[in-house]
């Protein structure tokens, strides 16, 4: 991937993530969103982490804007805009100080395979090295989510269960909890 | 309320891509020890196909019995992983130590091959019916009030 290519993927999100907000029609803005996810995919494809890639492409193009879409039929097709200034004004500043905080934040990050940055001084190093001696798992991103973090795994597929029965319990049918 | 598209291109595309989902799905399960992928990106596949049908042809005709249960099959999952984690403790090793799980004639390596695509399985399953379950979740409620 050139440096051209970046550019143009990050150029592609940036105007997409713009055109996901500034749409009126809601049903256009989450499949402007799912085209935004779609370009980040790629970008993260890019940067080298296919595994980060596949689950935007899945979750964040797939699955996300499919429940967005049946979202939408339980509500209007139409954004509407609060009337009140006040409101208005919270929102622009509040996302305008979060903005400025991740832009404050984003300075402090590593360059992308800089050898000195503290995240691959840690523990990386060791799993890129020993993790087919000590696990026997070709793909060392497998290696560290099912073997050396298994048991985080094992907490996130909970969490994803536990959304699940949330869902289930706040939109079940009514006649369900008199019986 | 959702109705089912009339389109025949929707209907073709549907019917077409549903078993290529689902084998894409298995693929990326069994192959997620050596290729990027695993039980994350395979639940969400299988999900999808799932889905799929419903949303091209109509509840009707679809595996409308997991409507309901769809929620016990990602109990399900989770027990599998623990299941396979829990079989070495018992044995006197180490929590979720695939090398020490009870498969007899079999290599360490294996060991491990076989215990991480079964909590793989795991995870796949929780996460397809959990993404299921939500589905059938929202569209239950927009159909109960009548949209």
């Amino acid at each position: 991937m050139t440096l051209f290519d970046d550019y143009l993927l990050l150029l592609l999100s940036v105007v997409t993530a713009l055109g996901a907000v500034f749409v009126r029609d809601l049903l256009s803005g989450v499949l402007t969103l799912a085209a935004y996810s779609f370009f980040l995919a790629l970008l993260w494809a890019g940067l080298g982490a296919v595994d980060v890639a596949f689950t935007e492409a899945v979750v964040g193009a797939g699955l996300s804007t499919l429940f967005f879409l049946v979202a939408l039929f339980l509500t209007s097709h139409q954004e509407e805009v609060h009337k009140r200034l006040q409101v208005r004004m919270v929102t622009l500043g509040s996302l305008g100080v979060l903005g400025f905080l991740l832009l404050f934040g984003s300075v402090d990050l590593p360059v992308v395979g800089d050898p000195e940055s503290l995240p691959s001084k840690h523990v990386s190093s060791h799993y890129l090295r020993k993790s087919l001696e000590e696990t026997d798992t070709p793909n060392v991103v497998t290696a560290v989510l099912a073997d050396y973090r298994g048991f985080d795994t094992l907490g996130e597929t909970t969490v994803i269960f536990t959304a699940g029965i949330g869902c289930w319990m706040l939109l079940r049918r009514r006649d369900d909890s008199a019986t | 309320m959702i109705r089912p598209h009339d389109s025949v291109i929707v209907h073709t595309l549907a019917r077409v891509f549903t078993p290529i989902i689902q084998l894409f799905a298995l693929y990326v399960l069994i192959h997620g020890h050596d290729s990027p992928g695993g039980g994350f990106q395979a639940g969400t596949l299988f999900a999808a196909s799932v889905i799929l049908p419903v949303i091209a042809f109509g509840i009707q005709g679809s595996l409308a019995v997991l409507e309901r249960r769809a929620i016990i099959l990602g109990a399900v999952g989770i027990l599998l992983y623990a299941g396979i984690g829990l079989l070495p403790l018992i044995l006197g090793g180490e929590f979720l130590n695939y090398g020490e799980l009870p498969i007899p004639g079999m290599e360490t390596s294996a060991r491990r091959h076989w215990g991480i695509l079964g909590i793989e399985t795991g995870v796949t399953l929780t996460v397809a019916a959990t993404a299921v379950s939500i589905y059938y979740s929202l569209r239950e409620r927009g159909e109960e009030e009548g949209k």
